[in-house]
């Protein structure tokens, strides 16, 4: 009878084998502190340089010894890498942190139900709130909403299911579209509706320049998920003897739905924190504003801006709260995403 | 009475139904092209004026003056050179200290993380690049900046020979070089998700050829995926500087802008055209704010002729590699 082997990793390190770089990892660090107690360097930058040096030039000179030039080469780089992804995880985390920090002091019960209107920015944080500001958020996200996701999933259905023969000239504008900074397109609705027509600086034309940001978010996206669509189904559709606008409305957007909910979500969460338009198209209003039509508007973004300028401790420390209120609807809007994306398509 | 049946003539002519639906789909997919002209013209058009008095001089001179006499006339003079030169530095600064660890996390992502980590690191990326552009700023200018100052305090120690990190008066807050390094940040997500997207299709039978010869990781990564990859990095790099040519907010917050040309990106002096456009917005008198969209027009072609080189480069990259 035979026996049959147990499956194993000949590649794997052996404790022997792993015990070297352990130890000298641990070495590194006791001589990084020493180094740093004992000498001119000094604060947690030196830490850091004097670790990764010390760390990595010993597993090199390790491998150096027992394996060969090029593995040495190669353990160097893995420390290079490795310390690349820290250094780009550690400012997300920073970020995170500091947020919480200095955020959390400000949050009071009244700050969702009162509006900046009798407070001033310089009173203690506990007066006033920004209802008003988030309001104004709320219809600036459903309006841009309103304008771009039809806009935006109408250009990807150009892409994907007409594929005219403009297809390449549109992916290219749309590319270019992308790259329009915030700050212009604040200024091109300012320039062409707010002096040129009757519209002047309300909810609706903060959204118009937010659509300008969101449409080439909501196209690409769309445009990737469209594409995963099997084509099968749009064949079994025209072979049932569909028209296309049948196929496309009764088989490809029903089976993309989950894809183009997550389109969306992405959209609104790359304008819900843009402040640069709003600058130019809003106005900037402290009181409850019900009508995103008429009369200037609050957003968050902009409570953040006002706050942040005036430079206060008082203002600062608004500016903190209103970020961290951004910040977890962005979040929560990323989450929901990111749930929804991982469905599979066409389920 | 014999009913006439007239059989449903056959034709590829689409239905009244499908033509709809294609003029509708055609019309709207020109909606990013016609934004995008209407942009250029009302910038233009509105900034015409300031063109036509100042020529290239709004380019090339760094005034920014309006000021009115007693008789209640009106002098100007409109320049944005020192903002150019501003912004080129920024970004340099920002790309010089992004790219490399963009293209280090992406190799990383691909080449080196276990699943686990891979999922959680690209997950923390996308958060990156959907925090606020304000949250940027205020983090830069409360967390970063205390930092940074010390950071440039060491770099004009030890290498204040080098003409740009040489610092005339010790004034470190707010510089260029905070700047960069917070822009450097903002891109970091751009620059790291296309350069993973060109290191994937890097060809696996020569990868694998690379591994069965007996090469290490590191030496498959030098002489077969980077090569590969080099010009897509260089098509993601250029969309980086585009986000970072664009960048107002958190620019504003940590920057001091001044108009006068600085190249000395430790000292805290900078000029950043996006920047500066939300700066004399709130004063701004008639005259002035059309030089503002003169300025933005500037910016809006700068930004365009980045993004189409970028794009050009990077789709001749992927095309490259499914071929």
């Amino acid at each position: 009878m035979m026996s049959i082997p147990t499956p194993h990793k000949p590649w794997a390190m052996t404790p022997r084998e792993l015990l070297y770089p352990t130890l000298l990892i641990l070495a590194s660090a006791l001589a990084t502190f020493f180094i740093v107690a004992n000498t001119g360097f000094a604060g947690k930058l030196a830490y850091a340089a004097v670790f990764f040096t010390l760390s990595s030039l010993s597993l090199f000179f390790l491998k150096l010894r027992t394996v060969g030039q090029q593995a040495a080469i190669d353990s160097l780089a893995s420390s290079f890498m490795l310390t690349a992804a820290l250094l780009v995880f550690l400012p997300v985390a920073s970020i995170l942190f500091s947020t919480l920090q200095k955020g959390l002091p400000g949050l009071h019960p009244s700050l969702f139900t009162e509006t900046m209107f009798s407070a001033s920015y310089l009173d203690p944080v506990e007066n006033g709130g920004l209802l008003h500001a988030i309001v104004g958020t709320l219809y600036l996200i459903l309006l841009t909403v309103i304008i771009s996701v039809p806009t935006g999933i109408l250009t990807a259905l150009y892409l994907t299911e007409i594929k005219g023969p403009g297809s390449r000239f549109i992916q290219f504008t749309v590319q270019a579209m992308s790259g329009v900074p915030s700050v212009v397109a604040g200024l091109f609705i300012f320039a062409s509706i707010i002096i040129a027509t009757p519209i002047k600086a309300s909810g609706i034309t903060g959204a118009f320049a937010l659509s300008i940001l969101m449409v080439p978010t909501v196209t690409r996206t769309a445009q990737e998920v469209l594409l995963l669509i099997p084509n099968d189904l749009r064949e079994a559709g025209l072979a049932m003897g569909a028209t296309q606008w049948k196929t496309v409305s009764t088989i490809v957007l029903p089976a993309a739905r989950n894809g183009l909910l997550t389109a969306t979500i992405l959209g609104i969460a790359r304008i819900a924190g843009e402040t640069a338009p709003l600058i130019f198209t809003i106005g900037g209003s402290d009181k409850l504003n019900l009508n995103p039509f008429v009369d200037y508007q609050g957003a968050l973004p902009f409570y953040v801006w006002k706050g942040l300028l005036l430079g206060t401790p008082e203002s600062i420390q608004r500016a903190w709260t209103g970020i961290l209120v951004l910040l977890v609807l962005v979040l929560g809007l990323f989450t929901i995403a990111r749930v929804f994306g991982s469905r599979k398509v066409g389920k | 009475m014999s009913a006439t049946i007239t059989p449903r003539e056959i034709t590829t002519n689409p239905r009244r139904s499908d033509k709809v639906f294609r003029s509708v789909v055609s019309i709207v997919g020109l909606f990013a092209f016609a934004v995008l002209l209407l942009i250029g013209t009302f910038l233009a058009l509105r900034g015409f004026e300031i063109f036509k008095i100042e020529g290239f001089k709004f380019l090339t001179t760094s005034d920014w003056n309006v000021v009115t006499d007693e008789s209640g006339n009106q002098t100007y003079t409109f320049g944005i050179a020192a903002m150019l030169i501003g912004t080129v530095l920024i970004a340099i600064t920002s790309l010089t200290i992004g790219v490399p660890l963009s293209v280090m996390t992406a190799l990383y992502l691909n080449f080196y993380a276990p699943v686990r980590i891979k999922k959680f690191l690209t997950a923390v990326i996308d958060l990156m690049a959907a925090f606020p552009s304000i949250l940027y700023g205020l983090w830069g200018y409360f967390v970063v900046m205390p930092m940074v100052i010390y950071w440039a305090k060491l770099l004009h120690k030890y290498f204040g020979w080098i003409p740009v990190f040489d610092v005339q008066q010790p004034f470190y807050e707010r510089s260029p070089f905070l700047a960069g390094i917070v822009l450097a940040i903002m891109i970091i997500p751009i620059v790291t998700s296309v350069s993973r997207e060109i290191f994937s299709q890097a060809p696996l039978d020569r990868i694998q050829a690379a591994y069965a010869l007996g090469a290490t990781r590191w030496a498959v990564i030098k002489n077969v995926v980077l090569p590969f990859g080099s010009s897509g990095v260089v098509g993601g790099a250029m969309l980086g500087l585009g986000r970072a040519f664009g960048e107002t907010v958190a620019v504003y917050s940590i920057l001091n802008i001044v108009f006068k040309v600085n190249w000395e990106i430790l000292f805290g002096m900078g000029g950043n055209v996006a920047s500066m456009i939300v700066l004399k917005w709130g004063e701004a008198s008639p005259i002035e704010t059309k030089a503002l969209l003169a300025a933005g027009f500037v910016l809006f072609v700068l930004t365009l002729i980045v993004n189409f080189l970028a794009d050009f480069i990077v789709n001749r990259a992927v095309k490259s590699g499914r071929a």
